[in-house]
C-alpha cells in the first residue's frame, strides 16, 4: 500500500554494455514493449534486476514499518468495532509486505537479506511513516490521504513488466479497496462529531497533508531515472502526474468534510482544469528521507528490538524441525 | 441436560443475574485476551507470527462482541458492547485472571493462550448443546475458531517446549510462573451452578479431567514438566484481579474516558 | 544457530471442483506451520478450501532458455484441434 516513488531515490544501476548481449537485451526490450510479462528465470538485463529488487524489496519495508504507527494505536482503538478493523488493516500491511518480499525473493535476494538492509540502516522506505500517530484522528487521515496517496501510486504497477510484482500488486489492491474507505470513515464520523473530535480531525489533516503529498516524490524535473523505468515498464505515469491526480480527487473530499486543507496557495485552475497546490518542502522531504524524520530512530529501534526479541523462538523452531528430520526420515 | 428450553423472559431475578454474568464472563476472557494479542502486532518474532497472533485477537474480538451484545440484552440495562467494554473498572470485570496477565516473552504468550485455548475448547464445546440456544449458536461459531488456535498455540509449545534449551527453559518457566492461574478454570460458584442446574451450561467438574488429559498429552510432546498445583487468591471472573488489568485497562479506554458520550 | 526457515510455494484450492493455483511463498520452520502460515497469511479472505505446500526447492521447472526447443513444436500440429477437419454442415453430433 505504501510505496512512494521509491524508484527515485539511490542511484540507479545503468545497463551493462558489458557480459549481455546486445540481441538478448533487444530481445527482452521488445518483449516488454508488447507488454509480454517478464518471469523469474527468464533472461534480464541486470540493471532491471537491481532496480527492481530495490524498488520491491523498499516496497516491502514500508509495509512492514507501516504497520507500527496504526498498531500505535490498536490497543487504544475506540470502540470494539474500530479495534478489530484497525488489526485487519494492520495484519494486511504485513501481509502485503510478505507478498512483496515473496515477490522479491523471485529475483534472487533473500529475505534475511533484505531484512539485514532494513535493520541496518542501508535500505529506504517511505518517508511517511517517519511521522507520529498522536490521536485518534491520525487514523482516519492515514486511510484516507496515505493509503489514498499509496492506492494512487500502486494501480499502475498491477501492470508491471515483471509478473511477480504485478501480480502481488493486484492482490494488494484487492485487498486495500477497504483500507481508504475505513479510514475516511473515521474523519467523517469525527468531522460530523463534538468540537474536540473536529479539531482532532483537522488537527490531523493538518499534519497528514504535505507529507502524504510527498510520498509521490520529487518533481518530474529533479527526478532522473524515471525515463528508464517508463521504458521497462516498471512505472507508468510521473510522480507529479499521479500527484495532481490525488490533489484533484482529494480537495473535493475535504471539502465534504469540511475541513480545511492547509495551504493557503491551493486554487481551482479553470484553465487546466486542476487544483494547483502551493510549493512542496522539499528540505523537510529530504530530511526525513535521510533519516531525520521525527520518528527515523523510533521505528528502526521497534524493527531491531522485535528481530531481536524473536531470534530464540526462530532458532528453536528450526531447532525442532532438525530433530524432527532426524527422528521420521523423509520418505525417498 | 435436561429437555428444557430457555426462557428468555423468565422472570427470576437471581436467575437472570446469574445469566448475564456468566455470558459476561466468557466475553469478558475473550476481551482481555484479544487486547493482550493485540499488543504483539507488528512486533512478533516473525513476519508470518504477526499475522498469525492478529488473526487470533481478531477471533477473540469477535466473540467478545458477540458475547458482550447478549450479555448487555440479558443484563436489560441498555448497555451495549462498548459500555461493556469501554465503561467498566477492573472490579466490574469478570475475566478469568489468567487472560489479563501480560505478554512477557512469545513463549509466555503461547502458554497464556493454550491453556485457554484448551480451557476455551471444553466450555465451547459444552455449551454448543445449550438450552440457551442463542449462547449455543456463538459457542458453534466459536468452537471453529478455537480448535485453530489451540492447533497454533500447541504447535508452538511442542516447538519451544523440544527446540533449543534455551527455549525450553524459557517456556517452562513461563509454565511455571503462570500455572498458579489454572485452579481457577474449573472452580465452580453459584453462577456455574445455577447456570448448569438450567442446562445452559456444561458442568465444570466434568471438563476439569478432560482439559488435564488434553494438556498432559501437548506437555508430553514439549517435553515439559507439569507444575504443581497451587491453591489461589485470584478470582478474576468475580471481579478479584491482578494488578495488570488496571493498567491495561486505563489503555484500552483511554479515549472513551477522555471524550465521554461521543461516537466514534 | 540457523534461524533462517526455509521457503515454501503456496497452492490454494479456492472451491471444492477447481485445481490449486499457486498464490505465492513464505518462510516456515517444518510443513505444519507451513500450512498454517499459509492459512493465515493467503486465504484471510476466504480465498481457498484446501492448501497444498512444498519447498520451494523441490520445484523442478523447465528452462526459460529452452522454450523454444520444448514448447514451440507443438505450434504445427494444428490437427489435434478439431477445427482442423472440415466437416459438412449438414452432418450433425460431431
Amino acid at each position: 500500500m505504501y510505496t512512494q516513488a521509491l524508484d527515485t531515490h539511490g542511484k540507479e544501476p545503468l545497463p551493462a554494455a558489458t557480459g549481455e548481449s546486445g540481441a538478448q537485451a533487444q530481445r527482452f526490450q521488445a518483449r516488454v514493449d508488447a507488454e509480454d510479462k517478464i518471469e523469474p528465470k527468464d533472461w534480464m538485463p541486470d540493471a532491471y534486476r537491481q532496480t527492481l529488487i530495490r524498488q520491491i524489496s523498499q516496497h516491502a519495508h514500508s509495509e512492514i514499518v507501516g504497520m507500527l504507527p496504526e498498531g500505535n494505536w490498536i490497543t487504544r482503538a475506540p470502540s470494539l468495532r474500530r479495534k478489530a478493523v484497525l488489526i485487519a488493516k494492520v495484519q494486511d500491511e504485513g501481509g502485503h509486505g510478505m507478498y512483496l518480499y515473496s515477490a522479491a525473493e523471485t529475483l534472487g535476494i533473500s529475505r534475511a537479506q533484505m531484512f539485514e538492509q532494513l535493520l541496518s540502516g542501508t535500505a529506504k522506505y517511505s518517508s511517511i511513516f517517519n511521522y507520529p500517530t498522536l490521536t485518534w484522528a491520525d487514523l482516519g487521515a492515514i486511510g484516507w490521504l496515505v493509503d489514498g496517496a499509496a492506492i494512487m501510486n500502486q494501480i499502475p504497477i498491477c501492470r508491471c513488466s515483471y509478473g511477480p510484482y504485478a501480480r502481488a500488486m493486484v492482490r494488494i489492491c484487492k485487498e486495500e479497496s477497504f483500507h481508504q474507505r475505513q479510514g475516511f470513515e473515521i474523519m467523517l464520523t469525527l468531522a460530523q462529531g463534538s468540537g474536540a473530535q473536529r479539531a482532532m480531525a483537522q488537527d490531523a489533516l493538518n499534519r497528514w497533508w504535505w507529507p502524504s503529498i510527498m510520498m509521490f516524490g520529487p518533481s518530474d524535473a529533479d527526478s532522473k531515472h524515471t525515463a528508464q523505468s517508463m521504458r521497462w515498464k516498471i512505472k507508468r505515469f510521473s510522480n507529479d502526474e499521479l500527484r495532481q491526480k490525488f490533489v484533484d480527487i482529494t480537495v473535493p473530499q475535504a471539502q465534504f468534510l469540511g475541513l480545511a486543507i492547509p495551504d493557503r496557495e491551493l486554487r481551482w485552475d479553470p484553465g487546466t482544469q486542476h487544483y494547483l497546490i502551493g510549493p512542496i518542502d522539499w528540505n523537510e522531504f529530504h530530511a526525513v528521507l535521510k533519516g531525520n524524520g521525527p520518528c527515523n530512530r523510533e521505528r528502526l529501534e521497534a524493527r531491531r528490538a522485535a528481530d531481536e526479541a524473536g531470534r530464540w523462538v526462530r532458532e528453536a523452531a528450526a531447532a525442532h524441525a532438525r530433530k524432527q528430520s532426524t527422528r521420521t526420515p523423509q520418505a525417498p | 441436560m435436561s429437555a428444557r428450553t430457555y426462557a428468555p423472559n423468565e422472570r427470576d431475578p437471581a436467575q437472570q443475574e446469574a445469566h448475564f454474568r456468566y455470558v459476561l464472563r466468557l466475553g469478558d476472557t475473550s476481551l482481555v485476551l484479544g487486547q493482550r494479542l493485540g499488543e504483539w502486532v507488528g512486533h512478533a518474532p516473525a513476519l508470518e507470527e504477526d499475522l498469525g497472533l492478529a488473526n487470533l485477537a481478531l477471533d477473540l474480538i469477535g466473540q467478545a462482541r458477540l458475547l458482550l451484545t447478549y450479555a448487555g440484552e440479558l443484563e436489560g440495562r441498555g448497555r451495549d458492547e462498548d459500555a461493556l467494554a469501554f465503561l467498566r473498572d477492573a472490579p466490574e470485570f469478570a475475566n478469568l485472571t489468567l487472560a489479563e496477565q501480560p505478554n512477557g516473552d512469545f513463549g509466555h504468550t503461547i502458554v497464556r493462550q493454550w491453556l485457554l485455548d484448551a480451557w476455551q475448547l471444553e466450555i465451547y464445546e459444552g455449551l454448543r448443546v445449550s438450552a440457551d440456544t442463542r449462547l449455543g449458536a456463538i459457542a458453534a461459531k466459536a468452537i471453529k475458531e478455537t480448535r485453530y488456535h489451540h492447533r497454533f498455540s500447541s504447535g508452538w509449545l511442542i516447538r519451544l517446549g523440544d527446540g533449543t534449551q534455551e527455549s525450553h527453559d524459557r517456556v517452562q518457566a513461563a509454565l511455571d510462573s503462570l500455572w498458579r492461574f489454572t485452579a481457577e478454570l474449573f472452580a465452580a460458584d453459584d453462577v456455574d451452578e445455577r447456570m448448569k442446574a438450567a442446562a445452559i451450561a456444561p458442568a465444570l467438574t466434568e471438563l476439569a479431567p478432560r482439559w488435564s488429559a488434553r494438556i498432559d498429552e501437548d506437555l508430553r510432546a514439549a517435553t515439559l514438566k507439569r507444575p504443581a498445583a497451587q491453591p489461589y487468591p485470584w478470582h478474576g471472573r468475580r471481579g478479584v484481579h491482578t494488578e495488570h488489568l488496571g493498567h491495561m485497562l486505563t489503555e484500552m479506554q483511554h479515549l472513551q474516558r477522555t471524550y465521554p458520550g461521543v461516537r466514534w | 544457530m540457523s534461524e533462517d526457515w526455509p521457503l515454501y510455494e503456496v497452492f490454494i484450492r479456492s472451491r471444492s471442483g477447481l485445481e490449486h493455483k499457486h498464490v505465492g511463498s513464505l518462510h516456515a520452520a517444518d510443513a505444519r506451520m507451513a500450512i498454517e502460515h499459509a492459512r493465515d497469511v493467503y486465504t484471510r479472505r476466504q480465498e481457498g478450501v484446501s492448501i497444498w505446500v512444498m519447498r520451494s526447492a523441490d520445484i523442478i521447472a523447465s528452462d526459460p532458455e529452452e522454450a523454444d526447443s520444448l514448447f514451440e513444436p507443438a505450434r504445427d500440429k494444428v490437427y489435434r484441434h478439431p477445427t482442423f477437419y472440415a466437416i459438412p454442415e449438414e452432418v450433425k453430433n460431431l
